[in-house]
């Protein structure tokens, strides 16, 4: 009867076309307050962690770092600075494994144990500072998109003025499988977070503030609603369903619009930002401090103990695996980030990011790979996909190279969401031969 | 402790999946039909069965030895051919002889599906293409039909015509349909009129398909575009001459209308992909079928006009995309 | 009857006269010798000449702004008969043929995981660099052995892609399509190859293959002009490989083959014959 009467609830809730109901998997960790997790002996704190141009080293090996410090400074508009993320000595610059699947550059610093923070850093009354000071304050504190995306928050925070925007939206969906950084985020720190809204709402000058979040997480909805009272911040709950958190399908389930195929939010006079994003905002003005830390929820069946870690950017996986009390059994995959979109990793030997959101350990039994088989197009994948599209037609180009067709069945307009690939009975690995397309059809662009 | 093997798997997000596979799906739609068969057996005893279990027999033979003689891998385990098997039985008279029913298996497999490469390459339902090729090179066997004896009844099978078969024959030598067929519709929703194995209960067929829609392996747009098309189409055609043409409830009820609409004309892989060009394909069907049905050559139409809709269907999903998200109508 | 011969049969005349006048009012005015030149190409299109196909090849030869040796798979007889065909004077490149560089199949080489996706080496090389733990080492998914116009490339039963000698023409597909440039392009006469593409240490290798270089310098030892050594990898030096097979005995890993002795371990292909002319 309840769970009638939930169904129901969940009709009238705003959403998109399309999408899927995986098990949602939040139970081992919804509920567990974050932890602040212990400096480990090392930090690989990588250059590259974000979307754009990497971050140039500043540092020399040896040198002795405040927390805080920029190690790795800016290189162009669509960059952002990197920085210590405590107090201690610089051991190497040098390439390290990274999340992406490669050695690339990175400061390695040995902890003292005392993480004194730099004395450069310093608070400030956002009430004296102007957009343009806020908006240089975030930059200079490195704050990125904490939703896995990790594109430079300044960036999005200094539309053309061609493009005003009309309606700010916070996103605090996190509708992959097994994550709960952000419900805990929105359960522990609303202050930080809505001192974060306040502050992109100056900034960009706009008439609707929302806060967008998934219907599975009803004390979250009640303790920001109530907080956002008397306020103009609205604060909508969204229907269960992934992928609600994708960028184009929150700005439809709350505006009812589109944004244009390969355009912007902006282009719709929309803006979106993590939750994660606003308070990491508001620390970077208020306080002054630099994005050095984040919340990540390490959990998976192959873990022992599932946790919500606040943790330093840099820290190694295997240390998070430490202190959730090691392995539960041996991982068949481990990955960053949720199961829908994350990258599976090699090893335990690469640093969490400012975009790491999780760290995911499934057993050999949950990743057990099906055979692929033949299309039967039974269009569960055209059902699935939240952006319209047809994704077995478009993978059967991609898979011949034909990418003149594959564009023309409007492959560049995927997502990447994982939906299609989700519900194929067949086991075809669609958004991996459509991101193979994808890469066929920008080659061809650029050779042109 | 946190040494990793190399026994690791790496992939391309995501990294978890629903756990449906082609032979669950496969699996369910058997399932679906075991009411059908069932009623079909109560209906026409033994010889029904023997029909059902040659064409399945035949279909998974055929499709093993394809498979063995082309050198790929055996994939009778997946329930393709066993469906077709079921479902090519259902479009035979249940006095079928032997021969008929294994050289219709071997044509559904070998030319309904093999020679396009196999499961998800066949342009036409098998099962249809070996019912018209028999009905074509055997119109005598293929349309002599008996009576249901239900068992326990003690009848025997009689020849009898199928209530379609019957008012296409009165109106082409009278004009007018007889009357005291249209006063059966509701033994034949139940199934209790001559006609192919898996045609005669509308009931048993929608209870199957009942099934099919909880699994979500059916959509609602194939079936109500045919069916809604047939209604409209010849309620149109009842209204002008009710003398003539025979009702809707009648059309819905006699032939192979049901079937054709929730089994036949949704096989996944002969139809189109998008849902507008699921609700394009079924209004084709139905008119197709309504047309044939009252002015074609044979009497029952569900067959042909499903596979030219087949034929129709690369086309329909070339044009009826849908409107991809983000992109104005008209836009492309 | 008679009415119905009469009308097809006039229906058929007519079509006949409206087909002719079509043929010759479209016609479309084509060099002789662009087919003839046409004629004579493999007709695979490839693309190895830079053309799209064997036709914009033809056109681009009559109208002279190219040179005649282009065409690796039709080798030196397409070149002598075009050279006919146009009047002009012109010799063959020397036959370049494709060698994958590796015998590190499954079975010898060992993987940094289990990849899971789609069967393409491209597409395994974006995860995490690909399998193989060798970061030069063949993925063996195959994917040059699809691209190949002329069936050259066999996959081996335990992923290795190994070319035959007789059927490569040379046309470089399979080295554009290689994520891990692991195909080379070798003279056709040297049948000796040092068969891995590693430059790590040797140390690093043995850990993850059997059969790989460990830069060890025996082979430029035994035979000082026929081999050099870049970075802890040995290659033949084609120019003065005429002794190269001295070497083989000794390598210690056993990465350098003759392939007149036979293809890899594992390769249903028949030893090579040297100098043998090619296939038709």
């Amino acid at each position: 009867m309840c769970a009638a009467h939930n169904r129901l609830a969940d009709m009238k809730r705003k959403t998109f076309a399309g999408g899927i109901h995986p098990p949602d998997n939040k139970q081992w960790s919804a509920h567990l307050a974050i932890e602040d997790c212990p400096l480990p002996a090392e930090l690989i704190v990588p250059l590259a962690q974000h979307i754009g141009a990497p971050s140039v080293p500043c540092v020399e090996v040896g040198q002795q770092v405040l927390k805080g410090q920029v190690v790795g400074s800016a290189k162009g508009f669509v960059s952002v600075p990197v920085h210590a993320p405590t107090s201690g000595e610089v051991l190497a610059v040098e390439k390290r494994p990274h999340p992406w699947g490669m050695a690339l550059p990175a400061v390695v610093i040995r902890p003292d144990g005392e993480d004194r923070w730099s004395p450069e850093l310093q608070p400030a009354d956002p009430g004296e500072l102007s957009p343009e000071q806020i908006v240089e304050k975030v930059r200079q504190a490195g704050v990125v998109g904490m939703g896995g995306a990790a594109f430079p928050a300044h960036v999005k925070m200094s539309p053309p003025p061609e493009k005003p925007i009309k309606t700010l939206i916070f996103n605090g969906v996190e509708c992959e499988p097994y994550l709960t950084a952000d419900h805990r985020m929105m359960l522990e720190e609303p202050e930080r977070i809505l001192q974060g809204v306040a502050l992109l709402q100056y900034v960009l000058g706009v008439e609707r503030v929302v806060i967008g979040i998934e219907a599975n997480k009803p004390d979250a909805i009640a303790l920001i609603s109530e907080m956002c009272a008397g306020t103009p911040v609205e604060v909508i709950s969204l229907e269960v369903k992934y992928p609600q958190g994708a960028e184009k399908q929150l700005i439809n389930a709350v505006t009812g619009r589109e944004v244009p195929s390969g355009g912007l939010p902006m282009d719709i006079g929309v803006a979106v930002h993590n939750v994660s994003t606003a308070a990491a905002v508001a620390d970077a003005v208020v306080h002054g401090r630099p994005l050095i830390e984040r919340v990540c929820t390490v959990t998976g069946p192959a873990i022992r103990e599932p946790k919500n870690l606040r943790i330093r950017i840099g820290t190694l996986l295997s240390h998070l695996v430490d202190v959730c009390g090691g392995l539960a059994e041996e991982p068949g995959k481990i990955i960053l980030g949720g199961p829908m979109m994350g990258f599976a990793q090699l090893g335990f030997d690469v640093p969490a990011t400012r975009g790491t959101s999780g760290l995911l350990l499934l057993r050999h039994e949950d990743v057990d790979p099906q055979p692929e088989g033949p299309c039967i197009r039974c269009a569960r994948c055209v059902q699935a996909c939240p952006m319209n599209l047809l994704p077995t037609t478009i993978a059967a180009y991609a898979r011949r190279s034909l990418s003149a067709e594959a564009a023309e069945y409007r492959a560049m307009d995927c997502i990447e969401c994982g939906s299609c690939s989700y519900v194929c009975p067949s086991s075809i690995p669609l958004v991996q031969v459509i991101r193979f397309g994808k890469a066929a059809i920008l080659a061809k662009k650029r050779k042109e | 402790m946190n040494e990793v093997s190399q026994q690791l798997y790496l992939s391309s997000s995501p990294h978890i999946h629903s756990g449906e596979t082609t032979a669950k799906v496969m699996r369910a739609v058997l399932y679906s039909l075991v009411p059908a068969c069932a009623v079909a057996v109560y209906f026409f005893g033994l010889s029904a069965l023997l029909v059902l279990l040659l064409a399945i027999l035949g279909c998974l033979g055929t499709e093993a030895v394809c498979q063995r003689l082309m050198g790929q891998p055996v994939t009778i385990a997946d329930g393709s051919a066993a469906i077709t098997g079921v479902l090519l039985a259902l479009n035979l008279p249940p006095t079928s002889p032997w021969w008929l029913t294994l050289l219709g298996a071997v044509i559904a497999i070998v030319i309904g599906k093999q020679v396009y490469g196999g499961l998800g390459s066949n342009p036409f339902n098998p099962a249809l293409v070996a019912r018209v090729v028999l009905l074509i090179s055997f119109p005598v066997q293929m349309t002599t039909w008996s009576a249901p004896a239900p068992l326990g009844s003690g009848l025997d099978l009689v020849t009898t015509a199928t209530p379609l078969g019957a008012w296409k024959n009165a109106v082409m030598l009278t004009g007018q349909a007889p009357v005291e067929l249209q006063g059966g519709t509701a033994q034949y929703f139940l199934g209790n009129m001559a006609g192919c194995i898996g045609e005669v209960s509308a009931l048993a067929l929608l209870i199957g398909a009942a099934y099919l829609f909880y699994r979500r392996i059916l959509t609602w747009h194939i079936p109500a575009a045919f069916v809604g098309s047939v209604v409209v189409l010849s309620g149109l055609f009842w209204l002008i001459n009710p003398a003539k043409y025979p009702s809707p409830i009648f059309h819905l009820v006699t032939g192979g209308l049901v079937l054709g609409a929730f089994y036949m004309a949704t096989d996944m892989v002969t139809t189109p992909v998008s849902p507008r060009g699921m609700l394009l394909f079924g209004v084709g069907c139905g008119l197709l079928t309504v047309l044939i049905r009252l002015f074609g050559g044979y009497p029952e139409g569900v067959s042909f006009a499903i596979l030219l809709m087949n034929a129709a269907t690369p086309l329909i999903d070339r044009y009826l995309r849908p409107r991809t998200f983000g992109v104005q109508a008209g836009k492309g | 009857m008679l009415a119905a011969v009469l009308s097809l049969g006039l229906i058929g005349m007519i079509a006949a006269v409206a087909l002719g006048l079509a043929a010759k009012k479209f016609a479309v005015e084509v060099d002789p010798r662009e087919l003839a030149a046409l004629e004579v190409l493999p007709g695979a299109n490839c693309g190895a000449c830079g053309f799209p196909g064997c036709a914009g090849y033809a056109k681009a030869l009559v109208a002279g702004t190219v040179d005649l040796n282009l065409c690796p798979p039709g080798g030196a007889d397409v070149v002598t008969t075009l050279a006919r065909i146009l009047g002009v004077e012109a010799s063959a490149a020397a036959r370049e043929i494709a060698v994958v560089v590796c015998q590190g199949d499954n079975r010898r080489a060992q993987s940094r995981y289990r990849y899971v996706g789609l069967e393409d080496c491209t597409a395994a090389q974006r995860i995490a660099g690909g399998p193989k733990t060798c970061p030069g080492g063949c993925l063996g998914l195959g994917s040059c052995q699809r691209i190949c116009p002329f069936d050259a490339i066999e996959m081996t039963a335990d992923g290795l892609a190994v070319i035959s000698r007789e059927k490569c023409t040379g046309c470089r597909k399979c080295i554009a399509v290689c994520p891990r440039n692991v195909i080379r392009m070798t003279p056709y006469d040297a049948t000796v190859h040092v068969l891995c593409n590693s430059h790590d240490k040797g140390a690093v290798v043995r850990k993850y293959c059997q059969v790989g270089c460990i830069g060890c310098h025996i082979c430029q030892k035994t035979v000082p002009d026929a081999y050099q050594i870049d970075n802890f990898l040995a290659s033949v030096v084609y120019e003065h490989s005429a002794d190269a097979d001295e070497a083989i005995a000794k390598c210690p890993t056993k990465c350098i083959r003759d392939f007149t002795a036979g293809y890899p371990e594992g390769s249903s292909l028949v030893p090579a014959v040297p100098g043998k002319p090619r296939a038709a």
